[in-house]
């Protein structure tokens, strides 16, 4: 053992309180089967899993589109354009996740027509689709907001050849600026997506039982709070970390050769 | 080399030594007795049992159980002052703050099972339910399989939700299970259409329709998920002596007429805050155990008369 | 289409919702960004000390927070500090805490990891020159931080460390997950109580919005005040 522990004193220190440690651990639960029929806790657990990444995927593909789409609104010439951008960023951006939520989830179905409400509450999924949209529109302000600084970051010279080799603005965006920028902003797109990953976990307050609502149900079933959370807390790390080397090797495999793209 | 750990043995006992107390009390007693304070864990909405007044103050059935355990305890513990702290629980936090410390006595609408003898213990009975479901008459639901292939709410951290997760899977009913936090929100669901049913006790049920904006609209299934369960008080596992004083108390009040006025107090009168009266008289069930009080888990040790 | 809706329900539970729920937030944010930012600095100079082992600690600390849902830890803290309490005092019984104190050390604990991300950026971003000219003037490490380095990162950090705490504000909405009382939760139990959740929800968004507006406008401003000095 380490030396630490080989002090009889500190080990002692350290065990101290070890006499009305009121809990009962038990870390065979995972292999017990789960009262809602579908196999064990840990299939839980799973099934928590896959529906986090599916909803953070699906949530992720409106933020980059409605993102990138606002980002670019912001850097155009046009002053309405700009505004609108700059509304939409504040909107998404000074309101908490969980209160956009909310407000999606139990306030649109009461203030549209009675049947579409009806249609809306009824609909199976429904916390699914409320949170990829909720999540997506959110994230979409801060995906907007770093498009932004990836254009703004790009040499003034870019957009001035554009113009001057005969581009129209679209063009420009198109085929000279995007490319560029988003590889500059893959680094902080990529921190963006694991909030992406990690806000799924508030869609449990709207009935999505994902990876965190999961745990809690596995808490609440078998009353084993902390081996349920342990659980939930290493599939979280381990989600992180692929992310965070597939992410580094779709850097490498875009990267423009020669282009200094800030780390 | 023996020397140290001896030594460090020596320490550890010491450390170990220094805790027990003198009075040798243990357990919840002896944290009252340091403290002076003792915590009760209450419920927002498991009326008429444990729930907030108007005024955000905890009051209920069982609440006034629990000042009862409060007294025998200020007894027991021969004090002069024991001031009593609340602090709000929901169904699936009740357990772990128990075991943490946070609360020391969970008041509310809390099955005793053998599940959950494994982590807490109970005092005496105070309540026998059973587990259905509410619905509007309008929806015309009459048994558990007419609820196949709907959305049905119930209460996270509840036997009611396993209850229902259990039956869906054996009955292969296909049901989408909405989990709310708390009693409230659940009966909100079916209020506000949707949810189809909300799966509770049906005491709480019975309250629910009671206080809702329109009783009539509503029916509580005659189908029942289980039989009739025990509702107990919660206290910390492996605390003998706490237990004792407890069991003594709540037995004293249910043997005595007070039990059964308190009992008139909250099911047959008017009740804060809107003045609902739940019209319900006590059952046999609950009538023999009142007489013989139990903290039995199995409902089928509860006979009537 | 909204004939229906009883707006009155907001005025007459203001109180409540302000002076329970209101102060609970803000009481939240203000002791959690102090201590956060603290604990943050802490962390950043334990990274940046050299250090391996330490170095190391901190880099670990920081990576495992930042990968959790704000939610989970919430969760975690909750079960979880009382039994630190009887651990760190060598209590006999687990100790007694409220869900302030426990949402208290939640956000502390969580937002450190971002606070010394920011406020290791800041002092990296401080040129080599100050506290190689503070040991020539013979300061020890501890006055070289204290007195030239960290007031120099927080100046420049200001702004960002403004925007986190923002952040913050926002999130403390969170610990509705907990059915604790914050000006979130305040709302939602008159939501429930009264039926009367399109109210109270765009009530209390709207009062979010409000002061999150106010308070980035307010740090813009400062931000164009405050020059990046080298």
């Amino acid at each position: 053992m380490a030396w630490p522990l080989r002090e009889p004193g500190l080990a002692a220190w350290l065990w101290r309180t070890e006499g009305f440690v009121n809990y009962h651990w038990n870390w065979r639960i995972f292999w017990e089967p789960a009262p809602n029929g579908t196999g064990t806790y840990l299939d839980m657990l799973l099934s928590g899993l896959v529906l986090t990444i599916e909803t953070a995927l699906c949530a992720w593909i409106i933020a980059l589109v409605t993102g990138s789409i606002v980002g670019v609104l912001r850097t155009l010439p046009s002053k309405t354009a700009s505004r609108v951008g700059f509304a939409w960023v504040e909107f998404f951006r000074n309101m908490p996740l969980l209160v956009q939520l909310f407000i999606w989830f139990f306030v649109l179905p009461e203030i549209v027509p009675n049947s579409w409400g009806l249609w809306l509450k009824q609909m199976p999924n429904a916390p699914f689709y409320t949170a990829v949209i909720g999540i997506g529109l959110f994230m979409s302000a801060r995906v907007a907001e770093q498009t932004r600084a990836g254009i703004n970051s790009l040499p003034r010279g870019q957009k001035l050849a554009a113009t001057a080799l005969g581009l129209t603005t679209a063009q420009t965006y198109r085929y000279v600026l995007l490319p560029m920028t988003f590889r500059i902003i893959m680094p902080p797109l990529t921190s963006e997506f694991l909030s992406t990953i990690k806000n799924t976990s508030v869609a449990i307050t709207i009935g999505l039982i994902e990876l965190t609502g999961e745990a809690r149900a596995m808490q609440e079933f078998s009353f084993q709070v902390f081996e349920a959370f342990t659980a939930a807390t290493v599939l979280y790390l381990l989600v992180n970390i692929v992310v965070v080397i597939a992410m580094r090797y779709l850097e490498r495999a875009l990267a423009v050769p020669g282009y200094i793209s800030g780390k | 080399m023996k020397s140290p750990r001896l030594m460090g043995l020596a320490l550890a006992a010491a450390v170990c030594a220094g805790q027990v107390d003198a009075e040798e009390l243990t357990g919840t007693l002896r944290k009252i007795k340091e403290t002076g304070v003792i915590t009760i864990g209450y419920r927002d909405s498991s009326i008429p049992f444990s729930y907030l007044d108007d005024n955000q103050k905890p009051i209920g059935f069982a609440i006034d159980i629990c000042y009862r355990i409060v007294d025998a305890v200020k007894q027991e513990l021969k004090l002069d002052k024991l001031e009593v702290e609340f602090n709000p629980v929901t169904s699936s936090a009740r357990i772990p703050l128990l075991a943490n410390g946070t609360i020391d006595l969970e008041c509310g609408s809390t099955t005793n099972n053998a599940d959950r003898l494994k982590q807490v213990s109970f005092t005496n009975t105070h309540f026998l339910t059973a587990t259905r479901f509410v619905s509007k008459k309008s929806s015309n639901l009459k048994s558990i399989d007419d609820l196949k292939g709907k959305s049905v709410a119930s209460t996270s951290g509840t036997t009611n939700i396993r209850q229902l997760t259990e039956a869906n899977a054996a009955r292969s009913l296909g049901i989408n299970i909405i989990p709310a936090k708390e009693h409230a929100e659940s009966f909100l669901m079916v209020e506000t259409d949707r949810a189809v049913a909300a799966v509770l006790d049906d005491i709480l049920l019975a309250s629910f329709v009671a206080g809702s904006k329109d009783p009539d609209a509503y029916v509580i299934s005659g189908d029942a998920f289980s039989r009739p369960e025990p509702y107990g008080i919660m206290l910390r596992r492996d605390d003998p002596a706490f237990k004792k004083v407890a069991d003594a108390a709540t037995a004293a009040l249910f043997q005595s007429a007070d039990g059964q006025k308190l009992y008139d107090k909250w099911f047959m009168q008017k009740i804060p805050p809107k003045g609902l009266n739940l019209n319900t008289p006590i059952g046999s069930e609950l009538k023999h155990e009142f007489a013989k009080p139990s903290d039995s888990p199995d409902p089928d040790s509860y006979k009537a008369m | 289409m909204f004939a229906n809706f009883d707006f009155d329900v907001i005025r007459r539970s203001l109180g409540y919702l302000f002076f329970d729920g209101m102060t609970f937030t803000l009481t939240l944010t203000g002791l959690s960004a102090l201590g956060g930012l603290i604990f943050g600095t802490l962390i950043a100079l334990m990274r940046l000390s050299g250090l391996k082992l330490v170095g190391r600690i901190a880099g670990l600390y920081v990576d495992l927070m930042r990968s959790l849902p704000l939610v989970l830890v919430i969760f975690w803290f909750y079960f979880l500090v009382p039994y630190i309490g009887q651990w760190l005092t060598g209590s006999s019984r687990p100790i007694h805490v409220g869900a302030f104190v426990s949402s208290l050390v939640t956000f502390i604990l969580f937002e450190a990891a971002y606070f010394s991300e920011i406020m290791r950026a800041g002092i990296q971003s401080i040129s080599k020159g100050q506290p190689a000219a503070a040991q020539a003037l013979g300061l020890t490490y501890s006055q070289t931080m204290r007195y030239v380095v960290l007031p120099q990162a927080f100046r420049n950090m200001l702004p960002v460390l403004l925007t986190q705490t923002i952040v913050l504000f926002q999130d403390t909405s969170l610990v509705y997950v907990l059915s604790i009382p914050d000006f979130l939760g305040a709302a939602s139990k008159v939501a429930q109580r009264d039926g009367r959740l399109v109210e109270m929800y765009l009530f209390a968004a709207l009062v979010y919005f409000i002061i999150s507006c106010f308070a980035s406008f307010g740090v813009r401003r400062l931000q164009s005040r405050i020059a990046f000095v080298h």
